[in-house]
C-alpha cells in the first residue's frame, strides 16, 4: 500500500484572498517581516496496490481529474509505503 | 420536455421548477445527476445551491456526475445550457466555460439585491433585454470571485462573451459595485458558441415583484422565445 | 474503565457533575451499583441541559394550550395549526457553550440541531432566525466570536438551502465571557404528516440513520450545565463539527421516509446522542429498547460503550419504523447515500438494555433516565439586592439634554452598537432560498408567503436583556410584547411562541429568583396576548468567574396573516405621506439605550408595561395594515421615537419633517423607550378613516409630520433640533457594525 501526501497550491498569479487576509492580520500583529502568505490544501489517501508505479499513475490521474482545478491550482505529492 | 433542471445532491431544484412551471407556465422537470439521458430537453438548467456541500471546490464533485457527459454532448450540439450560481461553478469545473471561481474577496458569503448591466443582449438568454439595460437581481454566494488569466480575459472581451457585469445604478462597473472581486466585474459569461451561459446572480429569485425584483424574468422569457423561434425554423 | 465498586470508592460521579444524592438515587433505581457506562448515561441525561432539573417545575406556569396548538411542549418542536390543513413547526435552541469555545462550529451545529428538531416532526424547514449576544464589539476576542458565529450560522444555513430570514443581535459587557447563540427554525407540514418521538410497538425495529458515530462532543450536555472559569480553556471536550451536506441529505431522506408512512417515531440525536434519543423515545411510549452497540456505524476505532452511548456526533437520528419496513427504510436512506442500520428493537419491559461485544453494557429503566426519573429541584429564591439600587435611582438628578445637544446625542445613538444596521450580518445569510421571503431581515418581522394558500406567516425573535436585568418579570413580559409588536407591525396576528431561556447558575438563590420571575413574566404576557408557549429551551449556568449574564429569555413568535400580500414594512414609501405616532410617550428614560450610550447608566425599573394596551395598539396597527390604510409601520424600541423615525427614513430612503410639542423632558420624548408605540405613515386621504378607527378602538394617535424627499428634520417647538439628510444618516448607520467590528 502507498500513502500519497498531496499538496495543492494556487498557481502563480492567481489572487489568494485567504492568504492576503492572513498576511494582513499577521502584519497587524506585528509580524512585519512576513510576506507571501499562501493558503493551499493538503490531501492524504492510500492506494491499496503493491506497485509503486501503479500507485503513482493513479495518484497523478486523481490529482489532475478530481483534486485540482487546473485553471487555478497545481500540485505535488510524495508516496510513502505503508505496511 | 422543454426545460430540464439537473438535481445534484444539495441543489435547490424546487425553486427553478416553481418559477418555470408556476410563474412562466412552462413544461419543466428535474433530472437526476445519476441519469444518463437528458430525454428530450431543449434547455438544460444547472441550478444553484450547494451541490455536494461545496466540498473540495464548489461545483467540482458535481462536474464529475454521469449526467455531465450528456450535458457536454448536448452543449456541443448547440443545446441551450444555463448555469446559475452553483450551476455556473459546475460549468467552469466542467470546462464548458473558461475561468474559475475564487472565494469572494471579502471572504464572506454575500446575499443582497445587486444591480447588473446587460452587456450583450444578443444571446438566446438575453434577447428580451435592451443592450446596456440596468436590471436588479439577488446574489447569494460565497465563491463568486470570477478569475481568468489576462490573455483569456482579453479574448472573452473581444468575442463579446461577457453577458452581465456588476455595476452601480448608473451602469458603471466600479470597484464599489463589485460584490465579490470578480475580474472586470464579470457576473455572467457565455461560451463562444453562444449557447452556454453561466452567471452568479439568481434570475429565478427575481421573477415576481412580491419577492423584491423582476430583473430575472427577461432571462427566462428570452430563452422561451428563442426556443419557440428555433422550433419554427 | 472503573468497576462499579471503584466508582463508589473513588466517588467518580462527582467529576461527571452528579451530586452525592443523585448517585444514591441511581443506585435505588437500579437496585445495585451502576457501572461506568450507566453512570455516564445518567450524568448526561440528569444534567440541567437535558433534564431541566432546576427549571422544569416552573414550566407548568406557561399557558400551553390553544385552539391552534397541535403539539405543545415535550416533543422535538411545537406545532401550530395555520389553516388549510397546514401546520407550522417551530423551536428555539441555544448553543451558547459550544459557541464560546469554537464559535464557527458551535453556531453551525446549533443551526443543524434546530433544523433536525423541525424535520423530525415531519416538517420541511422553511426559515431560520437567530438571536445573538456578545460583549463590546470593539474587544478583539468578541470580534473573533462574532465573526465565527455569524459565518458558522451562515455557512450551515446557506449550504442546507434553508433561508435565514431574520434575527437580532445585541452587545453588552455581561456577555463578554458568555456569548449567547440561539437559533430558531420554522418548518411547514401538512397535519397528517406530523410525527412524534416515540418508540411504541413491541418488536418494532430501532434504527440509527444518517452519519457515523465518533468521539466528538462527548459530555457536551454536562459541559453546557457548568460554569466557566478562566482555567477551563485548557481541558475542553472535542467540539462537534457540522456537516451541512449530510444534513441536506438527511432532511430529504427523513421527509421521504415520513411521507412513506412507515415511521412510528423518530428522534434527533442531539445532546447525549444515543442515550437521550433512546431513553426519551422509550420513556414516552412506556416501552423499553434493546440495542447492540457493536453494529452502530462508527468513524473512530475501538470506541467503548460509554463513548458510543454519549457521542454527540452530528447529523444522526434514531428511527423506529413499523416491523417489516426495515428494507424500505434502508432503501430510502441508501438513495440519499446515508446509513440506516437496525441496532435493536422495542421491548415491553421498560428497560433500556445495551449490548456491546456480546455483553450487557448497560441496563437501566428508560423512564429513570428521562425527566420522569431525573431529580427535580426547587432551589432557594432570593430577590437580588442590586434591584434596590437600580430602582432607587432618581431621574430628576439627571440633567435633560439642551436643545443644542440633541443633534450630537442623536448621532452618537445612531452609531452605537445596538442601533447601527445589522446589514453586515444578514448579508452573510441566504435570505431568499425557497422563494417564500416577502420581507427579510431589516424590517420588524420576517414575512413569508406559503404557496398553495393565500395565508402568510410573520416570524421574529426578540428580547431586551437589559430590561430583564432591571426587572426580570416585567422584562420577560416585555420580550413577549416586543415580539408581538414586531408581528403586529408587519401585519400579522400573534398566535404562538417558543422560548429560549438563557440565565446564570440557578443554584444561586438570586439567579433562581430571576428564573422564576422570568417564567412568570412570559406566562403573564402569553396569557394576555393569546400566544401559547409551544416549546423551548433552557440554557443555565451562563456565568464566567461568578458573573452571570443578564437574564435573556429569547422569544420566538409566530404570527399569521390571512392574506400574505397585506403586510407592511418599516420604510417610508411616498413623499407627502403623513407620519403618525400610535400610542403615548410616558416620559420615561429607564432602561433606554440612550441612558446607556449617553450617560453610561443602567438605572430604574425599566419602562412600564401594560399588556392590555399592547394588545389594543397592536391590533389597531394590524387592522390598519389589513385594511390597506398605511404605507409603512414600525414599532418603537431601542433608541425611542427619534431612532424609529430615522429607521423608517433610511429603510425607505425618504426623509421626514417632524414637529413635536411641549415635552416634559426633551431626552425622554426623543429617546425614551415607552412601550406599545408605533410609527405609521399613510396617504393623507386615509387619515380620516384612521382617526375614526382610533377613536372607536380607544387608541391614542398623534400627528407627527410628513414624509419628505431627502431632508430629515425634527423640530421641538419652533426649533430644529435634528437636521440632516437621509444619505448622511445612511453613511453613518449602514456600515456602522463593520466599523465597530474592525471589518471595513
Amino acid at each position: 500500500m502507498w500513502k500519497a501526501e498531496i499538496r495543492i497550491t494556487l498557481k502563480e498569479g492567481v489572487v489568494d484572498p485567504q492568504g492576503k487576509a492572513v498576511e494582513k492580520t499577521l502584519g497587524e500583529l506585528g509580524y512585519s517581516q512576513v510576506e507571501q502568505v499562501q493558503i493551499g490544501k493538503y490531501v492524504e489517501l492510500v492506494v491499496n496496490t503493491p506497485q509503486r508505479a501503479e500507485a503513482d499513475r493513479q495518484v497523478d490521474e486523481i490529482c489532475r481529474k478530481v483534486l485540482i482545478n487546473p485553471v487555478l491550482e497545481e500540485y505535488t505529492y510524495q508516496l510513502v509505503e505503508v505496511l | 420536455m422543454k426545460f430540464a433542471v439537473v438535481a445534484f445532491p444539495g441543489s435547490s431544484c424546487d425553486d427553478y421548477l416553481y418559477v418555470l412551471k408556476e410563474v412562466l407556465k412552462q413544461e419543466a422537470a428535474s433530472i437526476s445527476h445519476r441519469d444518463t439521458s437528458l430525454q428530450d430537453a431543449q434547455c438544460v438548467i444547472l441550478p444553484g445551491g450547494s451541490s455536494y456541500g461545496d466540498y473540495l471546490r464548489p461545483g467540482a464533485l458535481a462536474s464529475l456526475s454521469p449526467i455531465m457527459d450528456k450535458v457536454r454532448e448536448f452543449a456541443k450540439e448547440g443545446g441551450l445550457v444555463l448555469g446559475i450560481g452553483n450551476g455556473f461553478q459546475i460549468l467552469l469545473e466542467t470546462g464548458l466555460l473558461p475561468g474559475a471561481m475564487l472565494p469572494n474577496s471579502s471572504l464572506r458569503f454575500v446575499c443582497r439585491q445587486q444591480t447588473l448591466k446587460v452587456e450583450n443582449a444578443n444571446t438566446p438568454f438575453t434577447g428580451c433585454y435592451a443592450q446596456g439595460q440596468i436590471i436588479q437581481m439577488p446574489i447569494a454566494h460565497g465563491q463568486g470571485n470570477y478569475y481568468l488569466d489576462p490573455a483569456s480575459l482579453k479574448k472573452l472581451q473581444e468575442n463579446n462573451q461577457i453577458v452581465f457585469r456588476y455595476t452601480d445604478e448608473a451602469g458603471n462597473a466600479t470597484e464599489e459595485a463589485n460584490p465579490n472581486g470578480s475580474v472586470d466585474n464579470i457576473a455572467g459569461i457565455i461560451n463562444q458558441g453562444g449557447n452556454v451561459l453561466g452567471m452568479m446572480p439568481h434570475p429565478e429569485r427575481s421573477c415576481e415583484a412580491a419577492l423584491g425584483s423582476t430583473g430575472g424574468l427577461g432571462l427566462f422569457q428570452s430563452a422561451i422565445e428563442f426556443l419557440a423561434e428555433r422550433v419554427k425554423a | 474503565m472503573l468497576t462499579p465498586q471503584e466508582i463508589k470508592e473513588k466517588q467518580a460521579w462527582r467529576s461527571m457533575g452528579l451530586k452525592d444524592q443523585e448517585y444514591e438515587r441511581i443506585c435505588e433505581f437500579l437496585g445495585r451499583l451502576p457501572n461506568y457506562t450507566e453512570l455516564g448515561m445518567y450524568s448526561v441525561l440528569w444534567s440541567e441541559h437535558c433534564s431541566y432539573k432546576h427549571s422544569r417545575h416552573l414550566f407548568k406556569l406557561f399557558p400551553t394550550k390553544g385552539e391552534r396548538v397541535l403539539i405543545g411542549p415535550g416533543e422535538n418542536a411545537g406545532a401550530i395549526d395555520i389553516g388549510d390543513g397546514l401546520a407550522i413547526v417551530m423551536k428555539v435552541e441555544s448553543h451558547n457553550h459550544p459557541s464560546a469555545i469554537e464559535p464557527y462550529q458551535g453556531a453551525a451545529t446549533g443551526v443543524g440541531g434546530i433544523l433536525r428538531d423541525i424535520f423530525t416532526m415531519g416538517a420541511r424547514p422553511i426559515a431560520s432566525l437567530n438571536s445573538l449576544r456578545f460583549g463590546d464589539p470593539r474587544d478583539e476576542n468578541v470580534r473573533r466570536l462574532v465573526r465565527g458565529a455569524v459565518a458558522g450560522i451562515g455557512d450551515y444555513g446557506n449550504a442546507t438551502g434553508v433561508p435565514t430570514v431574520g434575527g437580532e443581535i445585541s452587545f453588552a459587557d455581561c456577555y463578554r465571557g458568555n456569548c449567547l447563540v440561539n437559533a430558531m427554525s420554522v418548518g411547514l407540514v401538512r397535519h397528517e404528516l406530523l410525527t412524534r418521538a416515540t418508540a411504541s410497538g413491541v418488536g418494532n425495529p430501532v434504527m440509527v440513520v444518517g452519519s457515523t458515530t465518533g468521539r466528538d462532543g462527548i459530555h457536551g450536555a454536562t459541559f453546557a450545565s457548568a460554569e466557566f472559569s478562566e482555567e477551563d480553556e485548557g481541558e475542553l471536550p472535542i467540539v462537534q463539527a457540522g456537516d451541512p451536506f449530510t444534513e441536506t441529505l438527511l432532511i430529504e431522506a427523513c421527509l421521504e421516509l415520513i411521507e412513506s408512512g412507515v415511521v412510528v417515531g423518530i428522534q434527533d440525536m442531539g445532546a447525549a446522542g444515543l442515550t437521550s434519543s433512546s431513553a426519551e423515545m422509550a420513556s414516552k411510549a412506556g416501552s423499553g429498547i434493546e440495542m447492540d452497540l457493536t453494529v452502530v456505524p462508527q468513524r473512530d476505532e475501538g470506541m467503548s460503550s460509554y463513548e458510543i452511548m454519549l457521542s454527540e456526533s452530528q447529523e444522526r437520528m434514531l428511527v423506529v419504523p413499523k416491523a417489516g419496513a426495515e428494507d424500505q427504510v434502508k432503501a430510502i436512506f441508501e438513495k440519499w447515500g446515508l446509513h440506516a442500520v437496525v441496532v435493536g428493537r422495542v421491548t415491553d419491559d421498560g428497560m433500556l438494555r445495551v449490548f456491546h461485544h456480546g455483553e450487557v453494557a448497560a441496563e437501566v429503566p428508560a423512564k429513570s433516565l428521562s425527566t420522569d426519573g431525573a431529580p427535580s429541584y426547587v432551589p432557594e429564591a432570593k430577590r437580588p439586592e442590586y434591584l434596590d439600587e437600580l430602582w432607587s435611582f432618581d431621574f430628576n438628578q439627571l440633567e435633560d439634554l439642551k436643545q443644542e445637544e440633541i443633534q450630537d446625542a442623536f448621532w452618537k445613538l445612531l452609531a452605537s452598537p445596538n442601533i447601527v444596521s445589522r446589514r453586515w450580518i444578514w448579508e452573510q445569510f441566504d435570505q431568499h432560498a425557497q422563494l417564500r421571503t416577502l420581507v427579510g431581515p431589516g424590517s420588524d418581522a420576517a414575512v413569508l408567503r406559503l404557496p398553495g394558500t393565500k395565508r402568510g406567516i410573520a416570524i421574529t425573535v426578540d428580547c431586551n436583556g437589559r430590561y430583564c436585568y432591571q426587572n426580570p418579570r416585567v422584562g420577560a413580559a416585555q420580550a413577549v410584547a416586543e415580539a408581538a409588536r414586531n408581528i403586529y407591525a408587519s401585519g400579522g396576528k400573534p398566535i404562538a411562541i417558543t422560548d429560549g431561556l438563557n440565565l446564570g447558575n440557578p443554584e444561586k438563590p438570586e439567579i433562581y429568583w430571576q428564573l422564576k420571575e422570568t417564567v412568570q413574566g412570559i406566562a403573564e404576557a402569553c396569557e394576555a396576548l393569546g400566544t401559547p408557549v409551544t416549546g423551548g429551551n433552557v440554557s443555565l449556568y451562563n456565568e464566567t468567574d461568578g458573573e452571570a449574564i443578564y437574564p435573556t429569555p429569547i422569544i420566538g413568535m409566530l404570527g399569521l396573516l390571512e392574506d400574505a400580500e397585506k403586510h407592511a414594512t418599516i420604510g417610508f414609501k411616498n413623499k407627502g405621506d403623513l407620519i403618525l405616532l400610535v400610542g403615548e410617550n410616558k416620559d420615561e428614560l429607564s432602561g433606554s439605550e440612550f441612558l446607556t450610550v449617553q450617560h453610561g447608566l443602567v438605572a430604574g425599573p425599566g419602562p412600564e408595561l401594560d399588556l392590555e394596551l399592547e394588545k389594543r395598539n397592536g391590533e389597531f396597527c394590524r387592522s390598519l395594515i389589513e385594511k390597506g390604510l398605511v404605507s409603512s409601520c414600525h414599532d418603537i424600541s431601542d433608541g425611542g421615537l427619534a431612532i424609529a423615525l430615522a429607521e423608517c427614513a433610511m429603510a425607505g430612503k425618504l426623509g421626514a419633517r417632524v414637529k413635536l410639542y411641549c415635552p416634559e423632558r426633551r431626552d425622554s420624548l426623543l429617546f425614551g423607550e415607552s412601550q406599545a408605540r408605533y410609527v405609521v405613515s399613510l396617504p393623507e386621504e386615509n387619515y380620516d378613516a384612521l382617526r375614526g378607527l382610533a377613536e372607536k378602538q380607544g387608541v391614542s394617535i398623534s400627528l407627527l409630520g410628513r414624509v419628505e424627499g431627502e431632508e430629515f428634520t425634527v423640530e421641538l417647538g419652533e426649533e430644529k433640533v435634528i437636521s440632516t439628510r437621509v444619505s448622511e444618516m445612511l453613511d453613518l448607520w449602514s456600515s456602522g457594525l463593520e466599523r465597530l467590528l474592525g471589518e471595513e
